[in-house]
Parts: C-alpha cells; structure tokens; sequence
C-alpha cells in the first residue's frame, strides 16, 4: 500500500486515549468506581492506509471508535484528526469533522431506517452536510450505488427488498457519498454469510483505492483483517498489547496473547491441532480487572513483574514498528 | 445400507413450511449417516436448512406451519418418526439430547442452572432429589466448571457466556446421550472461549463415545473438529463427504468457491475469490440446479438451468450433487 511522502503526515493520531465509564450504584445513584473501557490508547494512520483493531468482545475497540467521533465523552487524551483536535473542538468545527469521519457498521438490518427509502438513506448525508438537494443529489446518489455495486433501480427500494450483503453495500455507499478521509468499518462482514463476505471485503479494497480512502478497521477476524489492513494492534482489556505491520504481526507474532488468538483459530487445513497455546480461563471482569499485566491470570509465562506492574506499549529491539507490551519479552 | 456402526441415519427427509407466501421447502430429500462414537458436521450458510434438519430429527420443527412431509429417521434402529409423542419425549433429552447457539436465551432466566440440570435428570432417569442434585454437580464438574458446588445455586446472569455454554453442555450431556447435536454451539462466543468448548466436546466424546452432529457455517470447525461433512446449499446436500478429502479435493463447485473465498491467515493476494450473486430465498429457488446461477460452470449449461441434479453416490463412500462432477455419470445433454 501507498504511503504518504510525509512520513510524519498522519491523517489520525489518538495519544493516550482514556474513555471510563462510571459505575453508579444505590438509592443516589452515587458513582463508585470506573470502568475503563479504553484505558491509554495511542495510534497513528497514515493516509490512504489500512489501521486494524482486533480484539475479542468488550476489548474496547468499539469504544476507541467511538470517542474518535466523540459520540461518548472522554475522560482524557488527545484525538488530532486533519490537523485538527477533535476533543476540543466546538460543535460546529465538530459537524464539519464528522463529515470527513464516517462509519459502516456490523448489522446491516438494524443500521438502515426500514421507513426510507435508499435514495434517502445513502443521499441524507449530502443534504445534512453540503444541503445538496433535487437532481444533484439524485445524480451523486446514482453514481455512488454504482460504485459500490448496485443497479440504478435501488434507488426507490426499500432496505427490506435487499438481502444482507445488497444493504452492507447501501450502507457503504452512505459512508462514502460524503468523500470522507476516514472511513472506520467496524465489523463491517460479520454478520455476513461466508459467500458474501468476500465480495464485501474485495469491495473496501476496491473503494479504498479508487478514493485514496483511509481505513480504520474493526474487526475480531484476524484472517479478515491480515487481508485488509497495513497496520494491526491488538487490544485486550481497554488497551493495545501488540502492534505491527501485518507481514510482521502473522509472522512474528510475540504477545503470548496473540499468539494464543491465532492458535484459537479454527484452520481450514485437516491437520492434528496444536492445542498447545490455548489459554486457559475467561476475560477477567472489566469491572475489577487484576493488578499489574491484564493478561496474566491467563498467561503461561506470568512472573513476578507481571502481578505487580502494568507493561507499558514499547518498541522490539530491532524494529520500530512492532510495539509489545509484556515483561516477558525480552526488549 | 446402513452399516453396522451406524447410529443415526436420515433418508430422503423433507420438511417444508406452509406460510401465507408459499411453501418454504426448508429441507429437502436430505439423506446421511452419523456413525458411532463420529462427529458429523452440516456445513451451510444461513437459511440452507442444516438447522431445521437439526430440528426435524428432535421432532422440534414448529408446527403448524413447519412439517416434515417425507423421508425416515432412524435412530438406533428405530424410526423416529413414526413414535407417538410421549415415546418421542422419552428419547429427546435423554437418547437423543442438543445444545443450542444462543445460550442465554435457552436457559430459563428465573431458575438456578442446578434446578435446570436436575429437571433433565429428574424427568428422564427418575432419580430423586438428592441423586439429581449429586448427578447435576458431577455433570458441572465433566464440564470443567470450577467450584461447581457453589455455582449449582446460581442463576444464568450471573455467569459469563462460555460458562452458560458449559451448563448447557452439563445439561446436555448429564443423561448420557448417544446423541448430541450441536447447533452452531460456539458462534456466539469469542474465538478463545470457542477453542475452549470444542476442547471440552472432544473430550466428552472420547469419554463417554457418544456421537456429534455438529451443525455450523464455519468450514474452520468442521475441518479442525469433524470426520464426516455434508455441504448443504439451497434446502439441499450439495455434497458428502469424509472432511479429509473434502477439503483435500472439493467436488462440488459451491464447495470449491467457499473454500477458495475464504480470508485465511497467511493468505498475501491482493484480492479474494468470490462467489457472484446471493444466496437464492427459499421462496424464489431458480429452476434446475439451484446454483447454477452462481455457478462459473453451470451458469450457461442448458441441463444445468432446467433438470435438478440428484445427491449420486460414489464407490469411496463421497457424494455429489452436480452434473459436472468428475464421474458423475449423466444421460445426454437436452436439446
């Protein structure tokens, strides 16, 4: 993939991104502890690159998104999207941001309004931001579905006549219709079926390409994102273990938790399996998550450090794009 | 033709629904073996029918719009069928028991999961209270949860989803079955947790040799986890096979596509195969093969297009239901 000639030129930069959400409990509703859904994430995309974030359920990677587009409040950190900081940006300066930020989501069903039609749904976004309406609208309406794969009678449908795959197209082509710099998938296939998923992938490919778009994808698939992505970081638990370029994350992999997510993925290959990275035990509750490394009730190497100290995100000797954060490994 | 090793055997089973649209021929003339003590995986995506085949052999399809219209389901030597109900009730979650995809919703909210599992027991080996709560603790601990004494008196909320899974599981298996179907049992759960379950359903199986039918749309599961795989498609098996060879050398083209669409890890092309078009809805199945639409070799082949191809068995135990298939022996092309 492309990168910038500016190799300082990130389109997004997050520094220390902390999202807590408070616990409140009792008569007064009085707030007794946090939940710290993101706890100190930083990342940085390139322009006209892919940026993956994977993770198992209540990871936080959703949430990373989210405080991105500030639809959740922050607690703390910094969000600079096109040179500009996002979290202290006021509403309007917001609205524009929005319009250079947009979203596919995983439910093709529940993301689409069943009472409008796709005209509406994919042109609402030109009208909102750019109050293009009439013929010019319907034009650029046109010429979006085409691009993304659908005929012209669409445009008069309702979101029922399609079928899963046909509305993760309605719903790309409503994120795209803006010319957004970043585009953030998340879980954009799956909830699809098996055949459909490729085609929708191939698609993101395609689009990114022809538009120079920015990717940042979500997804708990590591094969989807090893297909799509140039960067990947793994999170567990509100923060990133591991980050990497994707030839070096699939090849080298060296947080026992990945590792352990790799080996838990079912191979298309009859072969006797190597059940020794499974991991034993469940994410610890995020309500009272263990001191020190997160992972270590589920990890085979834990040491003392371990139990005692938080690992910070850092370097591999040697290579400046693979970032690790374990004591175990040796730096 | 079914051999001696065999514990359940589907023959020619069709069960269709009857709305106000149409008939949804949800399953049709579906035959296979499940052999002792063997995991058996339907494959398919969904609305192929591999679930409500799943159903049709609990006798569970809903009525009265579901219906199984024809075929025979012989379990241990006897047609499922054909038993009255109360016969029927004694054999399902007893002989015959399943565990489901979702498993909050099918453990009942308001009572503890002990109470769930020794109602299982309680009904189906007429023990009394104090041996099915003794029974139910032993099946905790098969399942590998920890302090199964105090988890007994908790309700499903409280426990996480890979732990409603492994009570599922107790449940499922605290009666000893011949026979467990699984229904897609890992797809709600994270790919740690997954590996964790299918781990524990291979070492029940080995224990206690009982079979699987494991139903799922994931081609991973069934290469890692099953010996024997029909490839359902359209209401229809598209092809049978041992998963060795199936994945070895797929014959039927939907199987080939799926196989080569798949993002797997490794893979560093720049673009994955697809296969064109959608899924056909049940109520608008095209004529003749119903890929053929989606089909890189049938897609203009008169027979193709018109004449629906049968599941024709072959002499090393694979079956295929295409006309292009490598001898798959065919009269003449119509005119």
């Amino acid at each position: 993939m492309n990168t910038d000639a500016n190799t300082n030129g990130f389109l997004l930069k997050v520094d220390d991104l902390k999202t807590y959400f408070p616990v409140k409990k009792g008569l007064l509703r009085r707030t007794v502890g946090y939940v710290k859904a993101v706890d100190g994430v930083s990342l940085a995309v390139k322009p006209a690159t892919s940026f993956g974030l994977v993770g198992e359920s209540g990871c936080g990677k959703t949430t990373v998104a989210r405080s991105i587009l500030r639809l959740i409040p922050v607690t703390s950190g910094k969000v600079v999207f096109d040179n500009t900081d996002i979290l202290a940006a006021d509403s309007a300066r917001m609205r524009d941001i929005r319009a250079g930020i947009t979203l596919v989501f995983q439910d093709p069903f529940g993301s689409l309004n069943p009472r409008m039609t796709v005209a509406n749904i994919v042109g609402e976004p030109l009208r909102v931001h750019k109050k293009i309406t009439g013929s010019e609208l319907t034009e650029q309406v046109r010429l979006i579905l085409s691009k993304v794969g659908l005929s012209a009678d669409a445009i008069n449908r309702y979101p029922h006549e399609f079928s899963g795959g046909q509305r993760q197209r309605i719903g790309i082509a409503r994120a795209l219709i803006l010319k957004p710099k970043l585009v953030i998938c998340d879980e954009p296939v799956s909830a699809l079926d098996v055949s459909i998923q490729s085609q929708i992938l191939n698609l993101l490919k395609d689009l990114q390409q022809e538009f120079s778009l920015t990717y940042l994808f979500i997804a708990h698939d590591l094969a989807v994102v090893q297909f799509t992505c140039d960067i990947v970081a793994v999170m567990y638990m509100g923060k990133i273990v591991e980050q990497a370029t994707v030839s070096e994350l699939y090849n080298n992999p060296l947080h026992p938790y990945t590792v352990a997510l790799m080996a838990a993925i079912p191979k298309i290959t009859v072969s006797p399996q190597a059940s020794t990275h499974r991991l034993k035990g469940e994410i610890p509750s995020i309500f009272n998550p263990p001191p020190g490394c997160p992972f270590n009730p589920r990890c085979q190497f834990a040491g003392d450090n371990c139990f005692s100290q938080n690992p910070p995100l850092v370097p591999v000797s040697g290579n400046n794009e693979h970032l690790i954060a374990c004591w175990h490994i040796k730096k | 033709m079914a051999a001696n090793d065999t514990l359940l055997s589907v023959e020619n089973l069709s069960s269709h629904f009857f709305t106000q649209q149409g008939v949804v021929r949800a399953v049709q003339d579906v035959s296979f073996y499940v052999k002792k003590s063997r995991t058996f995986a339907i494959v398919g995506e969904s609305g192929c029918g591999k679930s409500i085949t799943a159903l049709s052999i609990m006798r569970l399809v809903p009525e009265p719009q579901g219906k199984i219209v024809a075929g025979k389901i012989n379990f241990s030597g006897r047609n499922l069928l054909s038993l009255s109900e109360k016969r029927m009730r004694a054999i399902r979650g007893n002989r015959i028991a399943m565990i489901f995809q979702e498993p909050m919703t099918s453990l009942n909210p308001v009572f503890t999961v002990g109470y769930q599992i020794e109602e299982a027991i309680r009904l189906h080996q007429h023990k009394s209270k104090s041996d099915a709560h003794d029974l139910a603790i032993q099946a905790l601990q098969q399942v590998r949860i920890p302090d199964p004494k105090q988890r007994i008196k908790e309700y499903p909320h409280q426990m996480s989803g890979g732990m409603r899974q492994r009570v599922m599981i107790a449940m499922a298996i605290s009666c000893e079955p011949e026979l467990l179907i699984a229904d897609e049992p890992t797809t709600a759960l994270d790919v740690t947790i997954q590996a964790q379950i299918l781990d524990l359903l291979d070492q029940l199986q080995e224990q206690s040799q009982m079979s699987v039918l494991l139903i799922t749309h994931n081609l991973g599961i069934v290469a890692e986890r099953a010996q024997d795989v029909a490839v359902m498609y359209a209401s229809r098996i598209a092809e049978l096979s041992d998963c060795k060879s199936l994945f070895d050398n797929p014959l039927h083209p939907y199987t080939q596509g799926l196989l080569k669409s798949l993002p797997r890890l490794g893979f560093t092309g720049k673009r994955l195969y697809t296969i064109p078009g959608i899924v056909p809805e049940p109520l608008r199945f095209p004529a003749g093969c119903k890929f053929h639409p989606r089909c890189p070799i049938g897609c203009n082949n008169k027979r193709c297009q018109t004449v629906e191809p049968q599941l024709r068995q072959f002499d090393n135990g694979r079956a295929v239901a295409c006309w292009f298939a490598p001898g798959y022996e065919r009269p003449d092309d119509p005119k």
